[in-house]
């Protein structure tokens, strides 16, 4: 095993030495939250979740996953009498109200945002859900009131970054982390979980656990979404952009909370061939027609930060579906 | 024409009742197949009222036991609005019941080599991209004869578990009904199919199925196939009347008219 690798694994021993002390046994009861995962987290993002799972442990809680959850239904529905697609999240808040309880929480920004939307569209208008309830006849009636969260409001609201940053084990001192909200976790802004111009939650965070977080205006942007398959060329400048942004501000990592944007920030910005500088786009257009600098960004989940700070050993982080290998950075930056 | 359909409906009563006196008959029920108004004995299949009617089956009948899914019906009951679904093989009759069967149903089943294809959730989408197109309506699992959870199967689909998809559908006999039903278009029991192989194909072969295997390539059944594949018409018929009547049930009464009319017409 290399040293750098040695590094990334041992979490640094003072921080060990202290928090083992105040693990008074109060803070070793398990809270359990009903957990929607979303299929992309048993997919293409499984270390989203496996990271999350082994933060949450660390945190003292439980991401209890949901019995028989169903698919969100993905994108949330604009026209406002397809109460058909509502069917799928008012489904899965049945399943929260059979446990008794009044929050699911998420992970997958994307999920949060249809099934938050959801929550509201019913909760709004006793008919809409009425009917839906009518159609569901073999389903208990949902009676409203299921609050969807999303992971990061649980961990700035509930949790605490203080507590948080009381259980580090490996501070990110000297990381420089960048981090990508994209759309779905700032709008609209009904259902954003901060402001959705000046978001300050993942940079906190970051702050929290020791690393410094790098601010770009390009953080809130799309990045190009579904486009990506029939319009690929938009997504590509899109991301270009965005991780460019971050590149030029020294970012080590990007963060996101979206399996999508992942997607998007690691195909397209690996997409650009590997001499440095290149023309993009169409030839006929001046305006695609900019030399692209390659970067080479890992593309973490906020989850995979907080676990590797936390603590978690290398098998519960899920980097190995991650399109560039974190791990590097991470032990030049943070090992030692 | 007609005069020649009456005279085949009398016919085929005839054949169904052999042996019974209608006057024996004590409980009787009405239904509708395709919209006609037949009485039928109230302690009968689907399956046994429809031949009872006069239908004679060319399709839409396969083993008579449930397990073939050859018979897929739909059916409204008088003073419910629900749109139900059976196998005519294995339900009962009821008095107002309005019915029609669904032998066939339309699906694309596109073609995979399972050899070359890794054993991976993400296939399950490569084939059936339209498994996306689920909105959690739940009326494949209202619909399903078998009471399986199809829509959590569907669902397991999407997110590619294989051996959830394998556990909830394994009892699927590909009847078709859920696909009739799904707004989504979806066809379930294709879906399915290909996650049971996949997952299959991650799995050892197990010690039973090596051993059978040896068995046959080493000729140990060869001998009673050889005999069977020699044997008569008549002779066959002969061994499977004997075989249902050592059986028992309605099964020996309707024997004979299976192979006749499977052979006839179809
Ligand atoms: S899953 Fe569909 S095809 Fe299979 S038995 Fe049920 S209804 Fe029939
Ligand atoms: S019927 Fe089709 S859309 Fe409805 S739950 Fe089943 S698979 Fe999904
Ligand atoms: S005839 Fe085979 S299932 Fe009914």
């Amino acid at each position: 095993m290399s040293n750098e690798a040695k590094a990334f694994i041992a979490p640094r021993a003072s921080h060990v030495a202290r928090h083992a002390a105040d693990k008074s046994p109060s803070r070793v009861t398990r809270h359990a939250l009903p957990y929607f995962p979303g299929c992309a987290l048993k997919d293409q993002a499984r270390g989203f979740e496996r990271a999350a799972q082994a933060a949450m442990e660390r945190l003292g809680y439980e991401l209890a996953e949901l019995p028989r959850w169903n698919c969100c239904g993905t994108v949330y529905s604009l026209s406002s009498d397809d109460l058909m697609r509502h069917v799928a999240p008012v489904r899965n808040f049945i399943r929260v109200q059979e446990l008794g309880e009044r929050r699911l929480v998420t992970l997958c920004a994307m999920c949060y945002n249809t099934l938050r939307r959801s929550a509201r569209f019913v909760s709004t208008d006793p008919e809409r859900l009425q009917r839906i309830n009518a159609f569901m006849d073999e389903e208990p009636d949902y009676a409203g009131g299921v609050e969807v969260l999303h992971l990061l409001q649980l961990l700035r609201d509930e949790i605490g970054y203080e507590e948080i940053e009381a259980r580090v084990e490996r501070p990110l001192y000297g990381l420089k982390v960048a981090p990508y909200y994209g759309c779905m976790l700032l709008r609209p802004r009904e259902v954003g979980i901060d402001d959705p111009d000046r978001p300050e939650t993942m940079e906190l965070l970051f702050e929290y656990l020791g690393a410094e977080a790098v601010d770009s205006p390009h953080k809130v942007e799309c990045c190009g979404a579904y486009q990506t398959v029939a319009n690929p060329e938009i997504a590509r400048e899109r991301v270009l952009e965005i991780v460019g942004a971050a590149a030029r501000r020294g970012a080590d990592l990007i963060v996101t909370s979206c399996p999508l944007c992942t997607y998007n920030l690691e195909h397209h910005q690996l997409s650009v061939p590997g001499d440095a500088s290149h023309v993009t786009g169409d030839k006929s257009s001046t305006r695609h027609a900019l030399p692209v600098t390659r970067h080479v960004i890992p593309i973490l989940y906020f989850t995979q930060l907080l676990a590797f700070a936390l603590g978690a050993p290398g098998e519960e982080l899920g980097f190995e579906q991650a399109a560039v290998d974190p791990r590097p950075v991470l032990a030049q930056r943070v090992g030692g | 024409m007609g005069q020649e359909i009456m005279e085949r409906i009398r016919e085929a009563n005839e054949a169904v009742i052999t042996g019974i006196d209608d006057a024996d008959i004590k409980h009787w029920v009405t239904i509708y197949i395709m919209g006609k108004a037949y009485r039928v004995p109230a302690d009968i299949t689907l399956m046994q009222a429809i031949e009872y009617a006069g239908y004679r089956f060319v399709r839409g009948a396969g083993c008579r036991a449930g397990f073939c899914g050859a018979c897929a019906t739909v059916y409204r009951v008088a003073g419910d609005w629900r749109l139900k679904a059976a196998l005519a093989c294995q339900t009962r009759v009821e008095d107002g019941m309005f019915l029609v069967q669904i032998p066939f149903a339309p699906a694309e089943k596109p073609t995979y080599d399972i050899e070359t294809e890794p054993a991976e959730g993400s296939v399950l989408l490569k084939y059936f991209p339209e498994l996306a197109r689920c909105v959690a309506c739940n009326t494949c699992t209202k619909a399903c004869p078998q009471e399986l959870e199809v829509m959590d199967y569907i669902q397991a689909a999407l997110r590619g578990d294989l051996e959830a998809v394998t556990e909830l559908s394994f009892d699927c006999i590909q009847c078709g009904l859920c696909s009739i039903r799904c707004p989504a278009e979806i066809v379930h029991y294709h879906a399915a199919q290909l996650a049971r192989r996949l997952y299959g194909k991650s799995l050892p072969v197990p010690k039973h199925v090596e051993e059978r295997v040896r068995e046959v390539e080493e000729g140990k059944y060869g001998e009673e196939f050889e005999r069977l594949m020699s044997l008569s018409r008549e002779e066959i018929e002969e061994l499977y009347k004997k075989e249902q009547r050592e059986k028992g049930g309605l099964g020996s009464r309707d024997a004979s008219r299976v192979t006749r009319n499977g052979q006839g017409e179809g």
